[in-house]
């Protein structure tokens, strides 16, 4: 072997080196070490945290491909140039120029989002004399698929340096972490860049663009970027259909637009990868199968959201609210299709379940995942200016997941603390 | 009485070269070795100097501690050579065996004694060293009175010698040495078997628990924390059963007889099987004569996989293993080993690894640690192998950050490092979990005593 032994000579060569790390991250993605165990067991199970990473990597891709498929596709329909997708599997959605787009537009998310992320993950190995951590192996796939298609790569780039930066290095790096990187991010961008983070146009591409034409006097249908939520946020309002006379309402337009089959096959504007519930499912079954995402979070988000859903709805039938309350529209959702506008279920199955910033404690899972639930749906619903509180909802409860475990560990040091007790008495 | 613990936490390690059950007579080896480091936290006082020569059972050293506490040779011969390392640290003491070996005689031991005076005669005569207590998994203070004591008559670690096998004739001596050490506790003596055939089932003075369930099933601890889990303040020991044969020897006839059988084993063992050796024996004939590569490029462990201690070729068996396992050393690199699946190795995910598939299938697994040391991060993963009541990830964590309160409250005084074997095995993170614990425990040892 050649080549394995060069760069395993050049590894011994320069083991005095500052810059090793850097090598040895991709020595070590060609060829897992000839590290032996000393002390301690003698044999080791085969899993390490690149093939952790590189699973939650591998269940993302599918969401990938789908949305740059759907980002190329949302802007064609939004023009006019394409009637229908005619469902999941239809002739006029899979087509080349869909991905083109979507090539155009996503791809350079990707590399913007590894290049930049994994740069800074380099120098501080470099700098702090430790290995390259593989974090940032998701946390890079992460942030491409829940950003706008349209983001200029500027602010993407700024993102991803405060995100690694302040979300993690500070902390000491992957592990150590307080809060997910990747929603830290997105945090970022939400709060640095709101205008190009929410509101009616960024979600498909071109829709920004057409806007300053048209501000600069060309003659120009505008078209909707808005998102699903964003219809129903404003359900009640009145709405004039762009290129006709018809006057409708949000809520009737967004239920001529899009079907629940286009919701949960994931035919709809949103943030990159987040659309498809099919496809995250699938995602969501096979980290389940593979032991690497905790079905306990995932499954407790999704009944957080659906007893949110359900008290919203109890209030609604419960006449507590009227119809010309703001919070009417998205309140009166039928509590299920909560699941499928907006991102809970991307949040639940990738977000929420990122193993350093949930609870560690299996009890405090169901507790964790629970709130997340039910606080994105809270949120979705009492904040309609940006009607998406998925990732604020995990946000929060990052913050809260050491408290959560420090209550269920009690638990265990109580009951022994009870049995000490019994002896003594 | 009896009762069954059943436990479902854990994982059986399946691997290649399990001992067949033939005994052989070890080609009897020249050279023996008393390393002290066997003897976690006991500061040697030198006894036998170099050229002195002993018999089987002499003094070598006691505990500088406790005068009382000796620790004698396996074999009757001359100390040819006192190893010493930093700081004068006695290292190993060499001991050349004569050709006919003869005994110190501690005499016939009269079992209606009472407690001082069994307690005394296991301290003069080196069977002490068989006694360990928790909390920190050290030798037994000669002071102390345990709430239980606790033997584990199931070996359920990977290639770990069969005690039901090992044993087997042996029921005399195990009934002698539990019911001496019945008399040391103001609780009962708890014996866990595989199964009602054990030799260790059903002894008087003693109460039986059948185990069943994949490993850790076996350890101690796990009998511990199912039983009668400790708890502050409270004492109690474990002997390991193959040391009760010794205990049971010396109480029977007046000999402390080193002898024990142990499992020969291994993917690297042409034949695995059983032999006839003595405690401290150099291993170097023993495994070259059976089937080990000279020049080949192994791992020699004395104890099991899990929880052994590496040993050179001319390394010896240490104080409390019945195993020598020999498997291949993993250095070498392997082309992107982190993303291809995984066939030939166990794994408790199912990330493209493939050992679920398989359950039965035997595996041939080498040192290499298939991967680089990283920060905790998965989580949820050690709670499927580990089945006392303990938060493993929190309590390992703090005694990294060195609570005191914190590894005290989390249970620290209930654990051995070999309850953290398995999830050191399966850590992702590639974390040592043995060492982690085991120098808590020292921390805890110092601190609070």
């Amino acid at each position: 072997m050649g080549l394995k032994q060069n760069l395993h000579n050049f590894k011994v060569k320069n083991k005095d080196k500052k810059w090793l790390p850097g090598f040895n991250a991709l020595f070590t993605f060609l060829y897992t070490p000839n590290e032996t165990t000393h002390g301690g067991t003698h044999i080791k199970a085969a899993d390490d945290l690149k093939r952790t990473m590189n699973t939650v990597i591998l269940a993302l891709v599918p969401c990938l491909i789908f949305g740059m498929f759907n980002a190329g596709y949302q802007h064609y329909v939004a023009q006019g140039l394409i009637d229908s997708a005619d469902g999941f599997l239809g002739a006029s959605f899979w087509t080349w120029d869909n991905l083109v787009i979507g090539l155009w537009k996503v791809l350079p998310l990707v590399v913007v989002s590894y290049g930049v992320g994994l740069a800074v993950e380099f120098v501080f190995a470099i700098i702090k004399g430790h290995e390259v951590e593989e974090g940032y192996l998701v946390t890079g796939m992460l942030v491409p698929l829940i950003v706008p298609v349209d983001i200029p790569l500027w602010m993407l780039a700024v993102a991803v340096i405060f995100g690694v930066v302040i979300g993690k290095e500070v902390f000491g790096g992957t592990g150590m972490n307080i809060l997910n990187p990747a929603l830290t991010i997105r945090a970022f961008l939400f709060f640095a860049y709101p205008t190009w983070m929410s509101g009616d146009k960024v979600w498909v591409h071109g829709a920004v663009e057409r806007d300053a034409a048209i501000a600069a006097g060309e003659n120009l249908d505008a078209f909707s970027g808005e998102t699903l939520l964003g219809y129903y946020a404003k359900s009640g309002q009145e709405l004039t259909v762009a290129g006709t006379d018809t006057v409708t309402t949000y809520g009737d337009r967004a239920a001529d637009l899009y079907s629940y089959a286009d919701m949960f096959w994931g035919i709809i504007p949103g943030s990159v990868g987040e659309t498809s519930k099919f496809l995250i499912i699938i995602g969501a079954l096979f980290l389940i199968f593979t032991k690497i995402g905790s079905w306990r979070i995932m499954l407790s988000t999704v009944i957080g959201a659906l007893v949110m859903g359900l008290i919203f709805n109890g209030v609604v039938d419960a006449g507590w609210i009227g119809e010309s309350s703001k919070f009417y529209g998205l309140m009166s959702v039928p509590f299920w299709q909560h699941l499928i506008i907006g991102s809970i279920l991307f949040g639940a199955v990738y977000m929420a379940t990122d193993p350093v910033t949930a609870s560690q404690t299996n009890k405090g899972k169901w507790i964790y995942g629970f709130l997340i639930g039910f606080i994105s749906i809270m949120i979705r619903v009492f904040n309609p200016a940006y009607p998406e509180g998925v990732f604020l909802a995990i946000l929060l409860m990052n913050v809260f997941a050491p408290t959560i475990d420090h209550y269920v560990v009690q638990g265990n040091v109580k009951k022994r603390m009870k049995r000490l007790k019994a002896k003594v008495a | 009485m009896s009762k069954d613990i059943r436990i479902k936490k854990g994982l059986d390690i399946k691997l290649v070269g399990e001992a067949e059950k033939t005994t052989e007579n070890a080609i009897v080896s020249n050279f023996y070795s008393i390393r002290p480091e066997d003897f976690h936290s006991i500061i040697p006082k030198l006894v036998a100097k170099e050229g002195t020569r002993v018999k089987a059972g002499e003094t070598l050293f006691y505990n500088k501690d406790n005068e009382a506490m000796k620790f004698v040779s396996p074999v009757s011969g001359e100390v040819t050579e006192i190893q010493r390392g930093p700081r004068r640290r006695i290292d190993a003491i060499k001991i050349t065996a004569d050709k006919e070996q003869s005994f110190v005689d501690h005499g016939k031991f009269d079992m209606s004694a009472d407690a001082d005076k069994i307690k005394e005669h296991l301290l003069a005569s080196g069977c002490w060293a068989f006694i360990k207590q928790r909390p920190y998994d050290v030798i037994a203070k000669a002071d102390s009175t345990p709430k239980a004591i606790f033997i584990s008559g199931y070996a359920s670690a990977p290639l770990a010698a069969d005690l039901d096998f090992t044993l087997a004739d042996k029921k005399a001596e195990l009934q002698a040495a539990v019911s001496a050490l019945a008399k040391l506790t103001e609780g009962n003596v708890h014996i866990s078997v595989g199964s009602t055939d054990s030799p260790l089932a059903n002894l008087n003075d003693a109460i039986t628990h059948k185990v069943s369930g994949p490993h850790p099933s076996g350890n101690v601890g796990t009998l511990i924390n199912k039983v009668d889990p400790i708890n502050k303040g409270e004492i109690v020991w474990t002997v390991n059963a193959q040391d009760l044969v010794i205990i049971g020897e010396l109480l029977l006839t007046g000999k402390f007889n080193a002898e024990r059988i142990i499992a020969f084993a291994g993917s690297s063992v042409k034949k695995p099987r059983y032999f006839k050796t003595k405690i401290g024996s150099e291993v170097a004939t023993m495994i070259y004569d059976n089937g080990v590569e000279k020049d080949g490029n192994d791992r020699i462990i004395s104890g099991n996989v899990l929880s052994g201690k590496q040993i050179a070729p001319d390394g010896n068996l240490d104080y409390y293993s019945n195993v020598i396992t020999v498997i291949p050393e993993g250095d070498d690199y392997e082309f992107f080993g982190w993303n291809k699946p995984i066939f030939n190795k166990v794994s408790t995910s199912r990330a493209f690894t493939f050992s679920w598939l398989n359950p039965k299938k035997k595996y041939d697994l080498n040192t290499n640690t298939n991967g680089e040391h990283r920060a905790f991060v998965v989580t949820g993963s050690y709670e499927e192998v580990f089945p006392l009541d303990i938060y493993p990830m929190q309590i390992l964590k703090a005694c990294m950050y060195k609570d005191l309160d914190e590894m005290e409250a989390l249970g620290m005084y209930e654990v051995a490092p070999e309850d953290f074997a398995l999830t050191e095995f399966i850590c992702v993170s590639k974390q040592p979990h043995q060492k982690i614990i085991r120098e808590g425990l020292d921390l805890m040892l110092k601190e609070i005593g």
